[in-house]
């Protein structure tokens, strides 16, 4: 039997605001246990909660960055429901009247571009973090609870069922978060939980529209975890069909030890949440001169931006998707063509050499040694030919090294490419005169020979002769 | 020297010319404290230290020939459900019967910044979940006219305590009627403000959207200079209103010439005691004769109020209250697992009235009955409110009972919670609208027990409130009336 797959995202992410989304401590990421809490993150008898203006304008943004209409009267209500990692057993969420609805996100797979509708967008607060006494919930007899994370801003983004599998999973949450970072809402840090997904997945008959019972997994916080708890869920579904079963609704989580799901809470066992409109807060009205003063102030978005390195840049689809990935490249690029470099160099630089250093060293673009304007000079050098490419990667392993500007190492090592055509000339009799059985191979037809003999010519050069000087003189001293 | 049944008003003079110090002032109270708490039982903690350190602070304040502002120096009361850094803050509950919060209501503040003798803090139902302070974890509470009656409630510890003579003046909550209704059952005079004029940071939530915190006092000057002090726009309190609050005490000028007074029809129900129709008649006729132009208005959803009243206010309190959970605060009962601990928490320290009203909210907000109750009665509350907006196109105030009967015994209703529930008919319709209501004593009933006149107002109209409740006040003797509690042992 041959199956699709349908799923659907619901995308938390932390805001990275400096207070909480309703008291003013910090939302700094670890800290001692308990030190980031006042009364009212801590849901003390009395405690009012007061939102925080930040968390609704990065929550409009990232509504207008994903499509949606933003919703001009909008309103908080409690989820209730007992766990003791929320203080008041209910989260301040929204349930009916969201900031946001309506969006879209366009991904490309596979070289098509895919519209994925995002049905809404809440702000809500985040919950505390349970502390076990063992190293699992299962061989634990107790556990703290640490209210640091309680009340840290959160919002999510819930997508409809228009995935069709694993990948295109994963290039939505890229996506996502490649937009959020763009934005500047999050710090979409996915290892400090600042970034999860709840996935949403079920199987249908190919051809029929009508969809398969769900499971859900939550929490998934790699794009990898996304990726693989998806193709074994898959997996397991179709098993489960093809054997006559039926799919039961269910929470499932992935055990990446195990590298399997494990079904957590069935419907029946699934919580009512009993929502009820927040009576301590006002509802959110939002007027059409605050939102577009927000899309005005929004940068350029990956795609767009894509467009104008395509456009503008003469990149390929490819290279402008890649450079686009983050702001941090495209505005590393920027920076770059801004002094006047060639743009294919620079893309070619950035996600050859650069990344190359970048990922062997765990940093991010911002992080890197040579600066954006340090990688304009040493491109420039090439373009002038004060430099051949393979010296070039000798200047940017030392600028890599000691941050230093191309020129300076250029100069001081004495790098300079060699196009004075006496002095090639020179190196060209010598090796000629040192080398006789190559230039007899070659004069008897033997092409390949005069590999060799430039493979020498460059040797003695020290790598400065300019190559295709080096190959014209000696051809025309061969032939 | 009997300072004990004094207005505070009369003590602050009395201080300001140096007949009293406020030190002598609080002895007064602490030796009446001693002489009738045991009867009336009105207080849940006692603050007697700190009041003595802060009346002496007063004295040297006035020694140093410092002006005072109007509560120095005087000694009040604070329901317990209304937070006090360092000081218990119980809610009547033997589920926060040991908790200290860690920070001040906003109301507490306000007060602090101008030197009360806080004597301690009062008796009420337990989370305010009530109307006759019986439902008190601990002891109920008794009416200081007559011992053997409630002395209403929630607020009944606060209302008892002025009536009792062991506190000057006193600070309520009112969700359905918790100041005004113990505020008449104990001859004071006990405002409800405008939701939102007073911050209720620090208020533990029964029902968020209806409840308010204001004054209960001996007279309606006292009122004034209370809500002087704890009016007012609060940042902590996103539901308050950002405007500012108006100097009360020039409201307080006999004049209701031309006054148009609404009379509800709806308030005037069946089945309302006869003392308590002819206190109130009495009244509007009095109010009449000086002036006011008397009209009848209909106000046809009162009926529905009630119920919509008992399903909005206790599907809040379901969630408000679900934080008891044994977890990081209060109470906690040992159980196998974490589900077990916040089931005998919860079902141990939670006492019955407290668990009706959970369960009745926590149904009212299920899945599949949450439009047929619930949302129904978000409905009928509109309803409510444009009563309101349509009688008030017509009248400056609206004048109804407070309940339908004065004070009972003490026992008399505790077995039947609807009977109970319907006490609070002619006070609810007022917070689920939100307006400002005030009780002013208006008579008594022919067993000697004191009957409170409901004066409703615009939204912020608590100074037309205040100077109709004054002009009312200064033309009787009610409020001079002292309860006669010792006589009625």
């Amino acid at each position: 039997m041959s199956y699709e797959t349908v799923v659907g995202l619901e995308v938390h992410s932390e805001l990275k605001t400096n207070t909480k989304i309703f008291c003013g401590c910090p939302t700094t990421f670890g800290g001692e246990q308990n030190t980031h809490v006042c009364p009212v993150c801590l849901g003390l008898p009395g405690v009012l909660p007061v939102i925080n203006e930040k968390v609704v304008e990065f929550a409009i943004k990232a509504g207008l960055a994903l499509n949606c209409k933003i919703n001009k009267f909008s309103k908080f209500d409690r989820k209730n429901y007992y766990y003791p990692d929320l203080p008041k057993n209910f989260q301040t969420s929204q349930f009916d009247l969201p900031i946001a609805e309506h969006g879209y996100l366009d991904i490309e797979v596979n070289g098509q571009t895919k519209r994925i509708r995002i049905t809404r967008i809440h702000m809500e607060e985040d919950a505390g973090k349970l502390v076990h006494s063992g190293t699992t919930i299962n061989d634990s007899s107790s556990a703290c609870v640490d209210y640091n994370r309680t009340g840290v801003p959160l919002i999510e983004i819930v997508s409809e069922p228009d995935l069709s599998g694993p990948e295109e999973a994963r290039v939505y949450m890229e996506k996502i978060k490649s937009i959020l970072e763009y934005i500047d809402v999050s710090h979409c840090k996915m290892e400090e939980g600042n970034l999860r997904a709840d996935v949403n997945v079920s199987l249908r008959k190919t051809g029929t529209t009508k969809l398969g019972t769900k499971a859900e997994m939550k929490n998934l916080n790699s794009f990898k975890m996304i990726e693989s708890a998806l193709a074994y869920e898959i997996e397991r579904q179709t098993e489960i069909l093809d054997d006559g079963g039926h799919i039961v609704q269910e929470t499932r989580t992935w055990d990446e030890a195990k590298g399997m799901t494990v079904s957590m809470r069935t419907k029946e066992e699934a919580n009512d949440y009993r929502y009820l409109p927040e009576p301590d807060l006002v509802p959110i009205i939002t007027s059409d001169e605050q939102i577009e003063a927000i899309r005005a102030g929004l940068p350029e978005l990956p795609d767009a931006r894509k467009k104008r390195l395509m456009a503008d840049c003469g990149l390929s689809e490819y290279d402008a998707a890649i450079i686009t990935t983050t702001r941090q490249m495209a505005e590393y690029f920027d920076v770059a063509i801004a002094q006047k470099a060639d743009a294919k160099l620079v893309a070619n630089w950035m996600m050859g050499d650069l990344a190359k250093n970048l990922n062997g060293e765990g940093k991010s673009i911002s992080e890197s040694p040579v600066t954006a304007e340090r990688l304009a000079e040493l491109v420039n050098l090439i373009s002038k030919g004060t430099i051949s490419s393979k010296i070039a990667k000798t200047v940017f392993e030392e600028m890599w090294k000691t941050g230093d500007a191309p020129e300076k190492i250029v100069k001081e090592k004495g790098l300079v490419q060699i196009t004075d055509t006496k002095e090639i000339e020179g190196i060209v009799d010598s090796v000629i005169a040192a080398n006789p059985k190559p230039v007899e191979d070659y004069k008897a037809g033997n092409a390949k020979s005069i590999g060799f003999l430039v493979g020498q010519i460059m040797k003695q050069s020290k790598g400065k002769a300019n190559p295709a000087m080096v190959n014209d003189l000696l051809k025309a001293k061969l032939d | 020297m009997n300072l004990f049944n004094k207005p505070a008003h009369v003590l602050h003079d009395m201080l300001i010319n140096k007949e009293i110090t406020a030190v002598e002032l609080a002895n007064d109270l602490f030796a009446r404290i001693d002489e009738v708490e045991g009867e009336v039982k009105a207080y849940i903690t006692q603050t007697r230290e700190a009041a003595l350190a802060q009346a002496k602070a007063v004295d040297e304040k006035i020694a140093r020939g410092e002006e005072i502002s109007f509560l120095e120096g005087i000694p009040g009361v604070i329901k317990d459900n209304i937070c006090t850094k360092g000081v218990k803050t119980t809610c009547a509950s033997k589920m926060l019967e040991n908790f200290v919060p860690p920070y001040n209501a906003t109301v507490v503040e306000k007060l602090n910044a101008v030197n009360p003798v806080i004597l301690g803090k009062t008796n009420l139902d337990e989370f305010a979940m009530g109307g006759s302070t019986e439902n008190s974890a601990f002891y109920p509470t008794h009416n200081p006219w007559n011992i053997d009656c409630v002395p209403g409630g929630s607020s009944g510890g606060s209302a008892a305590a002025v009536a009792a003579g062991t506190a000057i003046w006193s600070l309520g909550s009112d969700t359905g009627g918790s100041i005004r209704q113990p505020a008449a059952f104990c001859g004071l005079v006990g405002l409800k403000p405008t939701y939102g004029r007073v911050s209720r940071f620090g208020l533990v939530a029964f029902a968020s959207s209806l409840d308010q915190i204001g004054p209960i006092t001996r007279d309606v000057t006292d009122c004034a200079h209370v809500m002087n002090i704890i009016a007012g726009y609060d940042k902590n309190d996103s539901t308050s209103i950002n405007a500012e609050a108006p100097d009360y005490t020039k409201s307080l000028t006999k004049d209701v010439k031309g006054l148009k007074i609404g009379l509800p029809k709806e308030y005037f129900v069946a089945g309302m005691d006869a003392d308590v129709e002819k206190a109130v008649r009495g009244a509007i006729k009095q109010l009449e004769d000086m002036g006011a132009e008397i009209v009848e208005v209909s106000m046809p959803h009162t009926e529905y109020a009630i119920s919509a009243y008992y399903l909005i206010a206790t599907a809040e309190a379901s969630s408000n209250l679900a934080r008891y959970d044994g977890v990081s605060y209060g109470a906690r009962v040992e159980g196998t697992d974490i589900v077990d601990m916040f089931k005998k928490t919860r079902s141990e320290k939670f006492g019955q009235e407290v668990k009706r009203r959970i369960m009745l909210g926590t149904y009212a907000l299920s899945a599949g009955y949450y439009d047929a109750y619930y949302l129904q009665a978000l409905r009928v509350r509109t309803l409510v409110k444009q009563d309101f907006d349509k009688a008030f196109e017509k009248v400056d105030v609206l004048v109804t009972p407070i309940a339908p009967t004065p004070a009972y015994k003490i026992g008399d209703m505790v077995s039947d919670p609807m009977k109970m529930y319907l006490q609070d008919v002619c006070t609810v319709p007022v917070n689920l609208s939100g307006v400002p209501g005030i009780s002013v004593p208006c008579g008594f009933s022919d067993d000697g027990m004191p009957i409170g006149l409901q004066i409703i107002g615009k939204p912020l109209g608590e100074e037309t409130l205040i100077r109709t409740a004054y002009t009312f006040e200064q033309n009787n003797e009610f409020h001079k009336s002292i309860a006669p509690l010792r006589e009625a042992k």
